[in-house]
């Protein structure tokens, strides 16, 4: 498994790629991804929202591996992946608008929370809850830029328990035949729901998985930022010169639980959830940061200081937008509105306007 | 007698079915120690032990395809789909092969399997934890689609579902999991499938209902009542193989007649109510069916309240058709 942050914060002259404030970026980014995790639990927790998914201790995977694409690569996210959002500058607003399902959500309040879309400033795929069915879509679209005769990359990420999928075989096997410019991005926390790793897979690990389907397999420290850069930056690099997927397998530990409506308490045993406690990867960066004198106690408080400020704004600004017009629910159906569905809208804006709901407006169907 | 919510009806169904019949296993994912996303199965592990309750790898082609080979080879699975919107990767394993199997082998192979999935909205679930799939497995022959709506018969079907010779998809809705409460009688006891339920009398106007939807039609039918129309509320029950004769029966009582589901409306199990109707008993009707549905859009999150037929549009359909 490759680590590259010693315990001492040093790095046996591996030369990350980044300048100073690239590395500050990436330490920022996962103080926001962790600031915006705990938002949205205590948002949940209060019922200001109806759901959230904890990406607690998962930061430096997602982090570590975003920073090794382009703004002009796609990313084929799971739904735990807000550091790697927030990493290419995705505003917090757009993702808070997301989890209030409000009228200036990308998804008009269509999906639960946590399920973005994004295009801008990079393309971050629409995300479903089925388990893996993204998997082949990343591949596909990377067949498009091979086909294309581009250099761009599509970066695919799931959990262990999406290695179990059916996409991920599909996804996985095509990939190989095409060679296709892909990164597959196993995050292995540790639990797909409460179902532990050893109970997924009889593979030896995830990475070995890769050498079924064609492809070189990488095990990585997933606490470590730096590890999961060097892979996902040599996967990318390989996919980009044409030579095929890598499968990189980011050893880490989900310390939340699945989403706001499970208990791990009731399944992680305390002990193994204490060890990785001790493994925090933002603990970890700091120690690599502070021996390059990047780091001290202030940096982080006052960075920590702002994140809570604009987090926080976005949630308000979030909570006070309203509500997506009825009108949401018939369109984008299809490209064009069908008659069936404009009379289905009539009939909801009158049914509406009768129980003098406000959301009819003045009762006519505005589409 | 005890009085339990709908999910703990179906947790005691298991539990009896469990303790009767030895071959019968439970398995899916999360089912095992955590005792299932909605608690329907918990402590069948620390009972049974983890041979008969157990966790499978996130696979729902898996776990439908390992149930039919348990099942032909002498077990009695009960397979757990955690929702109803994940079966998909297994609809294959459903359709092409434990729909056809004694079909195709002359009665050599069978498939005596259950799978139980929470389905319908009402929990702000979104798209892909919220849908209504029956439509699609109706359209399947040789399988059996079985929809409770309250926790005494959440327990009788599901313990005649273990007990039948066939695959029966157990779709139960979620919405209904703990806000409904009744009286379950102790031990095994069964509901026979493909039976109906009157869940009210009237002589006005029959509405046909299943799941989630069945204290929506009571709760319309009471604010009828109040304008003096009496409404006939039938529970369907088990959609395949349908008791038709009951159906026709019920609507030629009143002959006005209102099909209700949260499923979309164009090809969905209403169609199927509406033209066996027209075409046996067109002579009675005093009013064209109306049915109330979902929309024919996925189904939305932030307004979900404004998709599901509440009681005000069942309300409208009953007006409709008293009034014609």
């Amino acid at each position: 498994m490759i680590s590259v942050i010693e315990p001492d914060g040093g790095v046996n002259g591996y030369d990350p790629g980044l300048t100073d404030e690239e590395l500050l970026h990436c330490y920022r980014t996962m103080l926001r991804a962790r600031v915006f995790d705990d938002t949205c639990m205590k948002l949940q927790r209060s019922g200001r929202i109806s759901f959230s998914i904890p990406n607690l201790g998962i930061e430096a995977t997602q982090v570590g591996a975003a920073s090794a694409l382009r703004r002009t690569d796609w990313i084929f996210p799971s739904y735990r992946d807000f550091g790697m959002a927030l990493y290419h500058g995705v505003a917090a607003l757009a993702m808070m608008h997301n989890m209030f399902g409000n009228a200036s959500d990308s998804a008009r309040g269509r999906q639960m929370p946590a399920h973005f879309s994004f295009e801008e400033p990079i393309h971050l795929y629409s995300i479903s809850s089925p388990i893996g069915t993204h998997v082949p879509h990343a591949v596909g679209a990377a067949r498009a830029f091979q086909l294309r005769g581009g250099d761009e990359v599509c970066l695919v990420s799931f959990g262990d328990g999406g290695t179990s999928s059916l996409g991920f075989h599909s996804g996985m096997n095509f990939a190989g035949v095409w060679r296709a410019p892909v990164v597959f991005l196993c995050q292995n926390n540790g639990y797909a729901i409460s179902c532990p790793s050893d109970a997924q897979t009889a593979s030896e690990t995830y990475a070995i998985k890769a050498e079924a389907y064609g492809m070189p397999g990488v095990k990585v420290d997933g606490n470590d930022l730096l590890a999961v850069r060097q892979a996902v930056v040599e996967a990318v690099a390989r996919a980009r010169r044409g030579d095929g997927p890598t499968l990189v397998e980011a050893r880490t530990f989900r310390m939340g639980g699945h989403s706001t409506s499970d208990d791990p308490t009731r399944y992680v045993p305390p002990d193994v959830l204490a060890e990785w406690a001790q493994r925090d990867p933002l603990e970890r960066f700091e120690r690599f940061l502070g021996k390059r004198g990047l780091w001290s106690a202030e940096v982080r408080e006052g960075m920590l200081a702002t994140a809570r400020e604009e987090i926080q704004s976005a949630a308000h600004a979030a909570e006070k937008t309203a509500a997506p017009g009825l009108e949401t629910i018939f369109s984008d159906v299809y490209a064009d509105l069908p008659d069936h569905l404009r009379a289905q809208g009539e009939a909801a804006f009158d049914l509406a306007r009768r129980k003098g709901d406000a959301i009819a407006g003045d009762g006519e169907f505005p589409l | 007698m005890p009085t339990l919510t709908l999910v703990q009806s179906v947790n005691d169904a298991l539990r009896t079915a469990m303790r009767d019949d030895p071959s019968v296993v439970v398995f899916g994912e999360d089912v095992g120690p955590k005792g299932g996303v909605f608690l329907a199965t918990q402590g069948l592990t620390a009972e049974f032990g983890a041979e008969r309750c157990f966790d499978t790898p996130l696979s729902e082609d898996g776990i439908v395809g390992t149930a039919i080979g348990m099942a032909m080879n002498g077990l009695r699975p009960v397979a757990e789909i955690q929702f109803q919107d994940f079966i998909f990767p297994a609809f294959d394993q459903i359709v092409s092969e434990a729909a056809k199997l004694r079909y195709r082998s002359g009665g050599q192979y069978t498939a005596p399997l259950v799978i139980r999935a929470p389905y319908g909205g009402g929990i702000r679930g979104g798209l892909y934890h919220s849908q209504s799939g029956e439509a699609y497995f109706c359209h399947t022959p040789g399988l059996k689609v079985v929809v409770p709506s309250t926790p005494h018969d959440a327990k009788g079907l599901l313990i005649a579902s273990i007990q039948d010779p066939d695959p029966v998809l157990f779709l139960e809705p979620k919405a209904l999991y703990r806000s409904v409460k009744g009286e379950v009688p102790e031990g095994s006891y069964r509901v026979e499938l493909s039976t109906l339920r009157t869940a009210r009398e009237g002589g006005d106007v029959t509405i046909f209902c299943y799941g989630a939807m069945v204290p929506v039609a009571t709760k319309a039918a009471g604010r009828a009542a109040e304008s003096g129309i009496e409404c006939k509320v039938i529970d369907l029950r088990t959609l395949l193989p349908l008791d038709e004769e009951g159906v026709l029966e019920a609507a030629k009582e009143t002959g006005r007649v209102v099909v209700l589901h949260e499923a979309p409306r164009f090809c969905g199990y209403g169609s199927e109510i509406s033209a066996l109707i027209a075409e046996h008993a067109i002579e009675y009707m005093e009013a064209p069916i109306k049915r109330v549905t979902g929309f024919d859009t996925p189904f939305p999150n932030t307004l979900e309240h404004h998709y599901l037929p509440d009681e005000r549009r069942v309300l409208d359909a009953i007006e409709q058709v008293h009034a014609y």
